[in-house]
């Protein structure tokens, strides 16, 4: 019974100004983080500034676990340009290179076929039901830079979400316990 | 303020910044490097030339493809991937790219090489357009780094064409 009598007695005597104060201090961090996500948004033009790659098909050039810069301009697409683009009803945005362009003459419009370089195939197998083709609302980036093993960290916490609430367990604990 | 986590932590977002600072620089050293790689293309052959039953013509060609990327390998490069495309207009698209080959190359080594092939994957029009077609043949590669920026350039061959009729 003693320990319970400790651990109210600790639970009462955290003032309500301090508790408030890591409170306000834990949101700025997560504010702070998503302006800059946002911002990351907004200066590189596209909807997901940084990818993890997650398959093993554009290998040896990039494994699984490295993370990818992106950037989208209004600058038309070529060949050879490694682009991450999303299939309709699919939610895994993919990362392959552009092997084939059909671009219209007055629209602009333009057709792509993609393939990842350690695929036999090209991804016609990978489009929606009866597509042939990609256009450009489904891209959402080019891939202008890479850093290799950094996005391991996403993958563990993907598919394992224990480790995800392991962490955030801890964190929170912390964070109460904490005397500053 | 000197317990362990505060160490840890001070530890792990130096050593952090600093692996940061140095994949910048590698990828910045990059930009010193002087390159001048060559290449030269020849159609040795075509071998069929018709058009698909529903209305697109297809090609197939045999290429000699020889070229010399070794001056694109820096400390910093993991590999340089590298593909040939034909490149043409028709009265519908303004630009049609098709990439007819391509390959990884993984260092230095394997940089300078020739090779004679018939092309990896189909060039198909969309339409019948290619009779008598001129067309350039253009070596693209994209040079991947370690760390950092990946950057891309071509070399555009003219002058090929395709036969006037089909075969």
């Amino acid at each position: 019974m003693g320990w319970i009598g400790e651990t109210i007695d600790s639970i009462k005597s955290i003032q309500i100004r301090q508790l408030l104060t890591q409170a306000i201090s834990l949101g700025m961090i997560v504010t702070s983080a998503l302006i800059i996500w946002k911002t990351l948004m907004c200066v590189t033009g596209s909807e997901s500034p940084v990818v993890v790659v997650l398959s093993g098909s554009m290998e040896p050039g990039f494994k699984r676990g490295d993370i990818l810069f992106l950037h989208m301009s209004k600058d038309p697409i070529r060949a050879g340009e490694i682009v991450v683009f999303n299939v309709d009803g699919r939610d895994i945005p993919i990362v392959h290179r552009v092997i084939k362009v059909h671009e219209r003459e007055n629209t602009g419009d333009v057709d792509v076929l993609t393939k990842g370089d350690n695929n036999y195939g090209d991804d016609r197998l990978l489009y929606a039901e009866g597509q042939q083709w990609l256009h450009r609302h489904h891209i959402m980036g080019r891939a202008v830079g890479f850093l290799p093993y950094v996005g391991w960290v996403t993958i563990i916490m993907t598919e394992k979400p224990i480790i995800k609430y392991i962490l955030i367990g801890a964190l929170g604990l912390l964070v109460i316990t904490s005397k500053d | 303020m000197h317990s362990f986590g505060y160490r840890a932590n001070a530890l792990l977002t130096f050593s952090v910044t600093a692996l940061a600072f140095i994949c910048a620089i590698a990828s910045l050293s990059d930009n010193f490097s002087n390159q001048n790689p060559s290449a030269e293309i020849q159609i040795l052959n075509i071998n069929r030339f018709k058009k698909q039953s529903y209305e697109n013509d297809e090609v197939s060609l045999t290429l000699d493809i020889s070229a010399d990327l070794e001056s694109l390998f820096t400390w910093n490069t993991k590999q340089v991937f590298a593909f040939v495309a034909a490149e043409y207009e028709t009265p519908k698209n303004s630009l049609n790219q098709v990439s007819l080959w391509d390959a990884i190359i993984p260092d230095k080594e394997h940089a300078k090489f020739r090779i004679q092939t018939s092309n990896k994957y189909r060039f198909i029009d969309q339409g019948h357009n290619l009779r008598g077609k001129e067309f350039n043949l253009t070596l693209h590669w994209h040079v991947m780094p370690k760390t950092g920026k990946m950057f891309a350039d071509k070399i555009v061959m003219p002058g090929y064409s395709l036969p006037d009729a089909y075969k």
